[in-house]
Order: C-alpha cells, then structure tokens, then sequence
C-alpha cells in the first residue's frame, strides 16, 4: 500500500501522463480506503481540465527577452 | 497616500503574459497579438509621468491595450485596409468549403458561449498564475502551458525531478484555491 505523500505525487505525475499504470493502480487502490487524497486527485484533474479548456498560451523565454530588450532601448 | 509608482523594468515579467492572453482572446492571431503587447508597453512608457495611481498596474496597461486592440481593427477597417484583398471560404475564418449551408448557424447551441467563458477562464487561471512565488509559477508554466519535458526543466532550473514534483504540488494546490476562490 502506498502512502498519501506518494500517492500525491503519482496523482500529479499522471496529470502530466507521466505515471505508470501500476502506479495509477497503486494510487487508486489508495483511494478506496483514503478519502482526502480521492477528493484532492479529483480537484487535480479538475485543474487539468481547466487549464487545457482555457487554451493558455504563453510567450516563450527568448520572446520575453527580446521585448525587453526593444524596451530598454527606447527608455 | 502616496502615489504608486510604475515599474516598467518588471512589466514583461509580470503582465507579459497576461496581456498576451487578452490580446489574443481579440485579435486571434499569435503574432499580431505579441505586436499589440510589446506596443502596449511602448505606449506605456511614453505616457508614464500621466499614470496617476488610481489604479493598479496591471489594470492601467490593460487600459491601454484596449485601445490598442481597437486601434488594430480601426487600421484594418480603414481605407488602405480595406483595400487589401482578403478572401476566404468565411469572414470568420480560414477554414475551406463550398456550402453555404455550413455557415448558417444552430439555433440550439450554446456552444459559442464557450469561447467567452474560456476566454475569461483562460485570464482567472493567469491571474492565479502571478499570484504565486515566481519559482512556483516559472516552473508550473514551463511544465503545464509550454508542455516542456520534466527532464529539460529540471536541466534548465537546476533542479532534480523530485524536487521539481514538489514545487509543481505547491503550485497545483496553491492554484486550486485561488481558483476555487475567484472562479467557482
């Protein structure tokens, strides 16, 4: 049986499809019997949801810099 | 009370992102987008000695971008815009087709609402974003927005991937009850 703090971090590595099916089984296996963590990974994937529907999209590193960049010339 | 001042050397840092993603909820297009920011702060600089503090930064900017959106559609709707010759399949789109009927709308869908809703999701989620500790939100943005592998990441930061699962948790729960706070 795996304890709370791993299945925690199992929980947020499959958000990212990073866990293994034995360790999502693992996990599940946890939440039959620990209701804070079942509630908390259905909270995770719920932000996963989100974050995917709100279709973010962030400038990239490089961008930024040059922004700055062409704003420090014209200061 | 003293006046609030500007910061512009911390403006791409901060607010970048943010305006990216207002911006491009209005124009749609990545490239015209990021021009908008960058004139946005140009803008911004230029007129700095009339920032009177009645309002936060972040929301002045916002102000300003505005008009620069609107400046953006003035420009293409003016003469020389119009007599650039844009055609498609649809106004709205780049999308290809023959059939008129395609374009007529479904009287039962709620469907365009969505756009509107993940729009200002999309502007929740981001102002979350700057709420939390940079390392937290760098990282998270990095892992969850710019969808970068775990291993280049923690190359990059420095960091080894237990260490960055952890800052990723802080991140996600932190983010949680922002949200669960200012969405829900």
């Amino acid at each position: 049986m795996v304890s709370c703090e791993k299945a925690t971090l199992i929980c947020n590595k499959a958000q990212y499809g990073e866990a293994s099916f034995v360790d999502i089984l693992r996990m599940k296996l946890h939440h039959l019997i620990c209701k804070t963590c079942a509630k908390h990974s259905s909270c995770n994937t719920q932000l996963t949801s989100l974050c995917q529907k709100a279709k973010l999209r962030h400038l990239s590193q490089a961008e930024k810099e040059k922004m700055k960049e062409t704003l420090s010339q014209h200061r | 009370m003293a006046i609030p001042k500007l910061q512009p050397e911390r403006w791409v840092d901060n607010y970048a992102d943010y305006l990216f993603n207002y911006a491009i909820g209005r124009v749609s297009d990545a490239e015209m987008a990021k021009d908008l920011v960058q004139e946005t702060f140009f803008a911004g600089l230029k007129s700095a000695k009339n920032y009177k503090g009645d309002a936060a930064e972040r929301t002045w900017l916002v102000a300003i971008l505005k008009r620069k959106v609107i400046d953006h559609y003035r420009k293409r709707n003016s003469k020389k815009g119009k007599a650039e010759v844009r055609m498609g399949y649809s106004a709205q789109s780049e999308a290809e087709g023959d059939w008129l009927e395609e374009q007529v709308a479904d009287p039962f869908s709620t469907f365009e609402n969505n756009d509107l809703e993940n729009e200002e999701l999309g502007l929740a989620i981001q102002q979350c974003i700057t709420k939390l500790p940079k390392k937290q939100a760098t990282v998270f943005a990095m892992k969850t927005i710019q969808g970068i592998s775990t291993e280049d990441i923690c190359n990059e930061l420095n960091i080894n991937p237990s260490n960055l699962w952890v800052i990723i948790h802080r991140a996600r729960t932190a983010l949680m009850e922002c949200l669960n706070k200012n969405w829900f």
